[in-house]
């Protein structure tokens, strides 16, 4: 009984929170935070029953929950996790409440919709990383959209509207082929002999990977581009520093911990087991493109004079890593990627978080400003240094086990056939040290400089509800570093699976290829 | 007894944790360095058992590995897909460093409460160094390549957060821009230099996994002793690994960190940046001497990388007028023979070198620190002289630690570099070039080390009597440099060779660790006789020779360095700005690079192309929208016009198609 309800409890926990909160006075500002962040709070409580209850070993999707919703054309509400949904969704409720902590006080106008938009993102959120049935992801997924772009929208900073609207529109364009290939992909259920048009996702990868390679390379191509705009990959990230920088903080952190991994999520949801043939056919190019972001959004990283639009670009490199390690095909690659998601969401949305800490001190975010600020907040000062050390990858943080495990089966991966993407690729853990510290020495280190009063606003060390928002990341980034194995089994079911679709699909495409060659 | 493995690396742990979490609340000087030197002294104490356990058993049951839990892998249960754990390996090679790290690095810790007394930031400096010890024990005990890499970036993170401890300081870069650079740029600098030799270590890896399909040091050893030399993948291998330890190493190319890491609180200099971390490339090169000696040329690589290294660092070492600055490119150069001993499979004659040289360089480091500390933070040797009266421990241990190094017979660095030398020139991959290098650096050694000692304790006193008052360390400064000092001098009988009627007991210790090595380079012992012996009096007169001389001209006839310097104006600027290697290196890849990410790839290609691009797409669609829209006028007759239009146009079309 629990077992079916307990995903769509979690999923639509946040909207219950949401209208408990339309009845709440809109100028009892504390009620207002404290309801939202409670409703995200029990959400987290909640998912972590999914946690413990979930079976690492056993097949498919587990929790499922299946409620039919148009019938004529087999549409359902049907949800379900295996190990990399579960890690994500515990990753998307673990990120919210301390996002909405760690930013208490940053938003002082129209709180009430605020934190209902908040609350309506996580929904959508945990529903997208849910989804068993195409159409309800798209659902989950465009209506994800709405709230984030309000979020930028009505509470960013000075070109809030041109970021909020470029962001939209990236990702509605994307969306939009999506939506078109998945009804493609419903009605060719529909041609194969005693099938129907449906957009169960159980039945669709039958009968995707028997589609024609180029019927499968179209449909491929509308998925890996919706994806690949959210990931995003070169050189469709424009849409992200702009976003990152106008949004506020909270925005921003469950911009870069959750909803950049919606796009590799997808890519190793759907793109590659829907479509085999069309993977392997661009895996080259959808790996080139990963191996350029890691390098060149380093070096834009490198030369960024905003601190948010630093940690902005270093996202493009680091989710570079994770489709690298997706399409490496490798347990060690998918595990990798899996992993690095929930590094990339913890330790990118730590930075943004301390960014935030300091920007709502100093009100600027320009790293010329500061300088010596370790001396003023040493308890902030080493909080920045462990995720910054987390974000260049050092062994025993939690960087070093995704990028090392994305490396290894990047670079021995018989699918990508040359080493050359992983020993450029490697060659980007130099440059992470080099912008990541270079940023570190200019903001928190040299002399408290007196000509610079921190744009007049004097700096105060962390208080205690910063410290309880870094905290728990911290502890997870020394987790993972220390003791990854609590997580990697998590979804190492699922990893593998992937693995032995993608091999004996390839086997497979090998065989039908020889066969044609014989005729 | 193997089992109590861990605890060594455990207890600084703890020392770290506890002085990371409360240690700015204690207060308590006293308190943070019993607590900080405590944890080491502990892991010392461990090791000396284990390693008084080992000597009761039979060679080959010198060893024991203890698996703690699984720490990076797949955990899908595939055989072939990577699995790597927390394991640690005791073996005689892996005590022997032990013993070095946590004894020198207990002194080291002890005579830190004196050195830092008074610092705001006494509890964070124990607390860097407890962490810094835990890194390092877990660099020489892992089991894998994996877990050593984790030792070896982490000693490279405590690297960057000592050297630039005093983060609110400057400090003089040398050369021709003095006092320019901030302590963190040059901890930034070692950081970064360091990731490029890690870029390396870690493509090494990668192969040696897909070699292997293991990382662990048992399986790969075993699996690589059945190979034939000289394969293209071991050539790669371990020329990717060498790279990982010329940054670490601070081997050319990559060496240009090392000097600038004297940046750092003096202690940081003596452990990490001469004793210890410094010196984990050339273990790692020993531990995995298998895979050296199946690379053949690789090892000639290595020897020729190390005689340059140690030559060039010392012709730098001779014009250098910072005290700490002559110090590291001495370890610089030390380096260099070491890594020569590597290159012709000399692995024990380098693994000792390692052990003499912790002792004396700790002890010239920590002994230039309490100059240093003496003379109210002075560095230039050419503002001190005639110390001897004011620092009489320091000046008599500091000179101990200068003849060791120097090499004259029986201090401790005579026999390690005696062996080295004659390694370079007798051993099959050795060479007369080889050893006429390391000679002519051994030479030079002794002068720059003697030019040293004269300049800061002897002749004139050349400081300003107003500003400096030089006075003796505390005790807990001056005892570890006696213990050094001794061990200076004793330190080399471990290694006596047969020749000198030595036991060389440290050749035997660390025999069942390099005979799969040189069975794999068919190595046949090298018996020199009458040679032996004139090379050995030859190396000693020619360190005795550079004593002579830095004795000549810095005591005697002073007239000469003056004119000297003048008459050969060129290469002394040559060598005085270091070769002009930071110089190249910023210009060819820091600048350009960071001009090349600016206006090529951020503002030409980012803003002005991808973002243009989507703004004109926009842009486009808004054109196109404003002129269709200009078809809605509300006209309700143009409406019907085009309507009876349309439907003249399609009945064309229907009866013609």
């Amino acid at each position: 009984m629990l077992t079916e309800y307990i995903l769509t409890i979690t999923i639509f926990l946040p909207l219950l929170g949401g209208l408990a909160l339309l009845l709440v006075d809109k100028g009892s500002v504390n009620t207002i935070k404290m309801v939202g962040f409670g409703a995200t709070a029990l959400t987290f409580v909640v998912s972590l029953y999914l946690y413990f209850a979930f079976d690492p070993m056993a097949a498919g999707f587990q929790f499922q929950h299946k409620v039919v919703w148009i019938e004529n054309l087999a549409i359902s509400y049907s949800v379900g996790i295996d190990g990399m949904s579960l890690l994500l969704i515990l990753l998307t409720t673990f990120l919210t409440p301390l996002a909405l902590l760690g930013t208490w006080n940053s938003i002082t106008h129209r709180i009430k919709e605020y934190m209902v938009m908040m609350l309506l993102l996580e929904v959508g959120m945990i529903g997208v990383f849910a989804a068993l049935d195409l159409f309800l992801f798209y659902v989950f997924w465009e209506a994800m959209l709405i709230p984030m772009y309000f979020i930028i929208g009505i509470w960013g900073g000075q070109e809030r509207v041109y970021a909020a609207i470029k962001f939209f529109l990236f990702t509605l364009f994307g969306s939009l082929l999506m939506l078109v290939a998945i009804l493609a992909l419903a009605y060719s259920a529909s041609t194969i002999p005693g099938g129907q048009f449906t957009t169960d996702l159980y039945v669709l990868y039958g009968v995707g990977p028997r589609l024609a390679l180029n019927v499968q390379s179209w449909m491929f191509l509308a998925f890996a581009l919706s994806f690949a705009i959210k990931v995003p990959l070169f050189p469709l990230h424009t849409w992200l520093p702009d976003a990152h920088v106008q949004a506020p903080t909270a925005g921003s952190v469950i911009l870069a911990g959750v909803l950049l991994k919606m796009g590799t999520y997808g890519l190793i949801r759907f793109c590659l087991p829907l479509f085999p043939d069309a993977a392997f056919v661009f895996t080259p190019a959808m790996t080139s493109l990963a191996v350029i972001g890691i390098i060149y959004g380093a070096l834009v990283a490198m030369v960024q004079t905003d601190m948010k639009k630093l940690v902005a670009y270093s996202s493009v490199s680091h989710l570079g890593f994770v489709v690298l390690g997706t399409f490496a095909m490798t347990e060690e690659g998918i595990q990798g990627a899996i992993i690095q998601m929930v590094n990339h969401g913890l330790s990118t949305g730590a930075l943004f978080l301390i960014v935030g800490m300091v920007y709502d001190r100093a009100h600027t975010r320009a790293i010329a400003d500061f300088g010596g600020v370790a001396k003023i907040m040493p308890v902030f000062a080493t909080f920045f240094m462990i995720v910054t050390l987390s974000s260049i990858g050092l062994p025993g943080l939690n960087g070093f086990v995704g990028e090392f495990m994305i490396l290894v089966g990047s670079f021995k991966s018989a699918f990508l056939g040359s080493s050359a993407y992983s020993i450029i690729a490697t060659s980007g853990v130099i440059l992470a040290a080099v912008y990541m510290l270079w940023m570190y020495q200019r903001v928190m280190l040299g002399p408290v400089r007196p000509d610079r009063l921190y744009g007049g606003h004097a700096l105060t060390d962390l208080t205690r509800r910063e410290i309880a928002t870094l905290v728990p990341l911290v502890v997870f980034i020394v987790w993972i570093g220390v003791y990854p194995g609590t997580f990697l089994k998590t979804s190492a079911g699922m990893a593998k699976q992937v693995v032995q679709t993608m091999e004996s699909a390839r086997q497979g495409g090998q065989a039908r290829f020889v066969e044609l060659k014989n005729r | 007894m193997f089992s109590f493995a861990p605890t060594i690396v455990l207890f600084p742990l703890l020392g770290f944790l506890f002085l990371g979490l409360f240690g700015a609340r204690l207060r308590n000087e006293k308190l943070i360095g019993i607590l900080g030197s405590g944890t080491v002294g502990l892991s010392f104490l461990v090791a000396v058992a284990l390693f008084i356990h080992m000597l009761g058993l039979e060679p080959d049951q010198r060893k024991g590995i203890v698996e703690l839990f699984s720490w990076i892998g797949t955990f899908t249960g595939t055989a072939s897909s990577v699995n790597v754990s927390v394991a640690y390996q005791v073996d005689q090679l892996s005590i022997l460093m032990t013993l070095v790290v946590t004894g020198v690095g207990f002194l080291i810790h002890v005579y830190s409460i004196g050195y830092m007394h008074g610092d705001p930031g006494f509890w964070r400096f124990f607390t860097y160094l407890n962490l810094f010890i835990f890194a390092m024990l877990n660099l020489v005990l892992a089991d894998n390549f994996l877990l050593m890499f984790l030792g070896w970036e982490g000693v490279g993170l405590c690297s960057y957060l000592l050297i630039g401890f005093w983060y609110d300081r400057k400090f003089d870069v040398g050369g021709y821009a003095p006092g320019k650079a901030w302590t963190n740029d040059a901890a930034k600098k070692a950081f970064i230099v360091n990731r490029i030799g890690d870029f390396g270590f870690l493509l090494a890896m990668f192969l040696i996994v897909v070699q292997f399909e293991s990382l662990s040091f048992d399986a790969v050893f075993g699996r690589a002793s059945v190979m034939t030399p000289g394969s293209d993948v071991m050539i790669w291998i371990t020329l990717l690994l060498f790279l990982g330890a010329t940054g670490k190493s601070a081997q050319i190319p990559l060496f240009v960190w090392l000097p600038d890491a004297m940046a750092g609180p003096t202690p940081v200099s003596a452990l990490i940046h001469a004793a210890t971390m410094v010196t984990a490339g050339v273990y790692m090169v020993a531990r995995c001497s298998i895979l050296f000696a199946l690379a053949p040329a690789t090892l000639q690589v290595v020897a020729v990388i190390g005689a340059l290294t140690a030559i060039m660092a010392a012709t730098i070492g001779l014009v250098q007028n910072d005290i700490k600055k002559v110090l590291a490119y001495s370890t610089v150069s030390q380096l260099g023979y070491m890594f020569l001993a590597m290159g012709v499979a000399a692995f024990t004659a380098g693994i000792f070198h390692v052990v003499t040289h912790a002792f004396f360089k700790a002890l010239l480091f920590l002994g230039s620190g309490a100059v240093i500390h003496g003379m109210h933070d002075e560095q230039d040797i050419q503002k001190m002289g005639g110390l001897k009266k004011y620092l009489p421990v320091t000046y008599k241990t500091f000179l101990i630690g200068a003849i060791a190094i120097a090499g004259i017979p029986p201090f401790a660095g005579f026999f390690s570099k005696d062996e080295i030398l004659w390694k370079a020139f007798s051993s099959d991959q050795g060479s007369v070039l080889l050893w006429a290098i390391a000679a002519a650096g051994a030479g030079m050694t002794a002068f720059y080390m003697f030019r040293l000692v004269i300049l800061t304790f002897e002749g004139k006193e050349r400081f300003d009597h107003h500003h400096a008052h030089p006075h003796e360390a505390p005790k807990t400064m001056t005892v570890p440099l006696i213990v050094l000092a001794f061990l200076s001098v004793v330190g080399g009988f471990i290694g006596v060779p047969e020749s000198l009627m030595g036991g060389n007991a440290l050749e035997h210790w660390l025999e069942p660790i390099f005979a799969p090595a040189m069975t794999a380079l068919r190595a046949t012992p090298h018996h020199g006789g009458i040679t032996e012996y004139l090379l050995m009096a030859l190396s000693v007169g020619i360190a005795v020779a550079g004593i002579y001389g830095a004795h000549t001209v810095y005591m005697k006839r002073q007239e000469l360095a003056d004119a000297w310097r003048s008459k050969y104006r060129r290469i002394y600027q040559v060598l005085w700005n270091k070769y002009y290697v930071d110089e190249a290196y910023d210009a060819l890849f820091v600048r350009s690079t960071v001009k090349a990410s600016e206006t090529v790839l951020w503002k030409g290609l980012d803003v002005s192309v991808i973002d243009r691009l989507v703004n004109a797409s926009a842009q486009g669609v808004a054109w196109l929208s404003s002129k269709v829209r200009l078809i809605q006028s509300g006209f309700a007759q143009r409406y019907a016009t085009i309507f009876v239009g349309g439907i003249v146009l399609v009945l064309f079309w229907l009866m013609f198609k």
